[in-house]
């Protein structure tokens, strides 16, 4: 089984933040995130997802109303982490695709091939509120764009050739430019010309990830690599790659052996793996880092905690061939 | 006391004065070259390090110019990892407000500057053309007068959001489980360009406000440093035309009610440091070769004249047409808009050394700016502070990774020894490294 851990503030529960043992400060200069992934990787858990939406959090008395940008929050942990897939969410209705597939590219670049992200739409009137600039548009509408910046990102991917850079001094070309492509890319909504601005990364494609939230959501979780579906669904026939399912859980409350029972149902009936949400991330991650992953291993649920490689290494998959190899330009 | 020197260090890139092809050359994206020269720089107190930023191959006659280094990872990811390897070290991103909206930038700047404990920078640039903008949503409908008004009403929106929240309005008192106020970060603008409303869910950071950074020369980008910026980083690296500039630019800040100490003028340079001043100018003049080649000295010939000269030989003599104004062979840096003088200059000169081609572009452009001895370089840039001609620099090395080791080991000493650089960080925010209010 995959196993990946959620990080969202002090953790799930909304008064996570109130316990004695939470700095509630650390929540922001990002050491609380820093801490829970570390644990995480120090027991073999295989990702990390930083939880994000543009508009901020709501404004709710007692609830930690504020929240770190995912993508910089993921690039903080990087050099601090070595073997832990990092998958920020990144929120794509009003954000440019240019600068999306830049920085997730950028983000497996820095982190030696781990990184990904949890592509999200933003169909609030929040989030266009906040932007001003388009009408709020209905999930159908938004998450059909998104398919369309999914794409265009693997393709920006793909624009640099992985021997593009050549530094060849005989001649002094520094790329050799008939490995670099225009992807010429046109949407109903957008277009992109390309090349990207960022050479190949380590992965080739970083790890795209769904979180099923809406059947729109659903429709769209087929183009993805990874899809972190909710345990009411029942598990569709091949859906993507991967189909972890996404559980909210509490060991340090309910103790692990009803959980290391529940994902052996899971793995039963043919979940890839799972994606826990803990409600507090200094209670409930040290338990899973300590009982529940060491239990799972027990069992043969989890492989090995060292795991090394990227993080499509370490979840099976393979690295992804250049669409535009031998094509010219 | 001595007035104190400030300095900064940018990360070679997109140019021909980045040397790939030297031997000790490393790489241009992977984050260890990154993280040695930001090392390098925190060794060195610096003030911060400073990312470039490129949203399009540059192209020449059509096609992607692969002369020069080309590519490079996007400068706010890239800042947020070195935050987690440096401690005191301000961390400055190129971001472009054409291409990004106002509540992005607040958000993504504000998250630097949070999880780097006070040490975000915002240089701010601006990007029209409809080539940059074929790569974007936006396009490349902005007209080039428009820019600096969008510009001017970002940074003043980003500013708005950045100061949306009251000191008083983050309680965190988990006893109470009050962890906000209710209502905090609620912000609303009507402008030109925006017309937003919201709250943003970030809480004032370390610095209140990150530092704000604008390059740029021309009367409206004076204007908009003079008002709103806290470091303005020219081209000026010469002592005339750094003190003409300096005094030129620190006489508009009265009118915005601010102090000649609220804005710090930090020319880009280039140093070659050797063990002698002939040593150095020998030195500076190999770089000054490689930085050229042939086939760079014919695209930079390009560049002046408007017109293909692929069929001259770069070392034979100039060439004989005039110049062609407002033709566009390369796509994705700034021409020139009166090449006539400055094609008459480089015949003037070329005639009276006998130079090739090659030789003049060599000795036309690609000047280093402090030559010489550990001695001579510190000397020359303190005396630049000293009397004005600069507050401080943002030292630009011809290689990755290595290039500011020199100095750092044997000029940084000396500017200590004369009481004109720190010997340790005083504070641990940018904004007091740069002496600036909060």
């Amino acid at each position: 089984m995959i196993v990946g851990l959620e990080i969202d503030g002090a953790g799930g529960d909304p008064a996570a933040w109130r316990g004695s043992e939470v700095d509630p400060r650390a929540i922001l200069t990002g050491e609380l995130a820093v801490r829970a992934v570390q644990r995480a990787e120090a027991a073999g858990i295989d990702f990390a997802t930083f939880v994000d939406a543009l508009e901020a959090p709501d404004d709710v008395p007692d609830r930690v109303s504020v929240r770190l940008d995912a993508l910089g929050l993921a690039a903080r942990v990087a050099p601090l982490t070595q073997r832990i897939g990092l998958l920020p969410t990144i929120t794509v209705t009003h954000t440019e695709p240019f600068h999306v597939q830049a920085s997730v590219a950028t983000l497996d670049h820095i982190s030696g091939g781990r990184g990904g992200w949890v592509a999200d739409v933003s169909s609030s009137a929040e989030a266009a509120a906040v932007i001003g600039r388009r009408e709020p548009a209905s999930a159908a509408e938004t998450w059909r764009e998104a398919r369309y910046v999914v794409d265009v990102s693997r393709r920006l991917w793909d624009s640099w050739e992985d021997d593009a850079i050549i530094r060849d001094a005989s001649t002094g070309r520094y790329v050799d430019r008939d490995k670099l492509h225009y992807v010429a890319f046109e949407s109903p909504t957008f277009s992109v010309k390309g090349p990207s601005i960022v050479p190949r990364s380590p992965q080739g494609h970083p790890i795209t990830a769904v979180r099923v939230n809406t059947p729109e959501a659903l429709e769209a979780a087929g183009d993805a690599d990874l899809v972190l579906l909710p345990e009411s669904e029942d598990l569709p026939t091949r859906l993507a790659p991967l189909v972890v399912v996404s559980v909210v859980v509490r060991p340090h409350v309910d103790g692990v052996e009803q959980l290391v029972e529940l994902i052996a149902e899971w793995a039963a009936a043919g979940a890839d793996g799972v994606h826990l949400r803990p409600g507090s991330l200094e209670l409930d991650v040290p338990v899973i880092a300590d009982e529940l992953i060491p239990r799972l291993r027990e069992r043969g649920l989890v492989g090995a905690a060292d795991r090394g490689g990227s993080l499509r290494g370490r979840l099976g998959l393979g690295r992804p061939a250049n669409r535009y190899v031998g094509s010219g330009r | 006391m001595s007035k104190q020197i400030h300095l900064a260090a940018h990360f070679p890139g997109v140019n021909n004065t980045t040397v790939w092809a030297d031997p000790q050359a490393g790489s241009q994206i992977e984050f260890g070259s990154f993280r040695h020269l930001a090392e390098t720089a925190e060794r060195g107190t610096f003030d911060f390090f400073f990312l470039a930023e490129g949203l399009r191959l540059r192209e020449v006659k059509g096609m992607i110019h692969d002369l020069d280094v080309v590519g490079r990872p996007e400068s706010l990811t890239v800042l947020s990892a070195l935050a987690a390897v440096t401690t005191h070290l301000g961390l400055a991103a190129t971001v472009n407000s054409t291409f990004n909206e106002p509540y992005e930038l607040a958000k993504r700047l504000s998250t630097l500057d949070h999880v780097s404990g006070g040490r975000a920078a915002w240089n701010v640039v601006t990007s029209w053309d409809a080539f940059t903008g074929e790569n974007f949503r936006r396009g490349g409908y902005l007209d080039k007068a428009d820019r600096y008004v969008r510009a001017q009403e970002s940074l003043r929106i980003v500013r708005k959001l950045w100061d949306s929240w009251t000191e008083d309005q983050l309680v965190l008192d988990q006893a109470a489980g009050a962890f906000a106020r209710e209502g905090a970060g609620a912000f609303a603008d009507e402008g030109a360009h925006f017309d937003i409303r919201g709250r943003f869910g970030l809480p004032p950071s370390p610095q209140g406000r990150p530092v704000i950074i604008q390059a740029g020369d021309s009367e409206q980008g004076r204007e908009f440093a003079a008002s709103d910026a806290d470091v303005i980083f020219s081209r000026h690296g010469t002592f005339q035309a750094g003190q003409t500039f300096y005094k030129d630019v620190k006489s508009r800040l009265p009118k915005y009610g601010r102090s000649e100490e609220s804005l710090k003028i930090m020319p880009a340079v280039t140093v070659v440091v050797a063990d002698t001043d002939d040593e150095a100018i020998e030195k500076a003049a190999y770089i000054r070769e490689q930085q050229v080649s042939g086939p760079t000295a014919l695209v930079l010939a390009e560049l002046l004249w408007g017109r293909d000269l692929s069929a001259y030989d770069p070392d034979g003599p100039l060439p004989a047409e005039d110049p062609v104004v407002g033709s566009s062979v390369t796509q994705g840096r700034v021409g020139y808009n009166d090449p006539f003088p400055i094609v008459a200059e480089w015949r003037a000169q070329a005639e009276a050394h006998g130079w090739s081609l090659r030789q003049t572009v060599i000795n036309q452009q690609n000047r280093q700016t402090f030559i010489g001895s550990p001695t001579t370089v510190a000397e020359a840039i303190n005396h630049h502070v000293q009397a004005d001609a600069a507050d401080g620099f943002v030292l630009v090395p011809h290689l990755t990774p290595s290039g500011l080791d020199e100095f750092v080991d044997r000029v940084v000493p000396l500017l200590r020894d004369r009481g004109a650089f720190r010997d340790e960080y005083a504070g641990t925010t940018l904004r007091d490294h740069l002496g600036l209010q909060a």
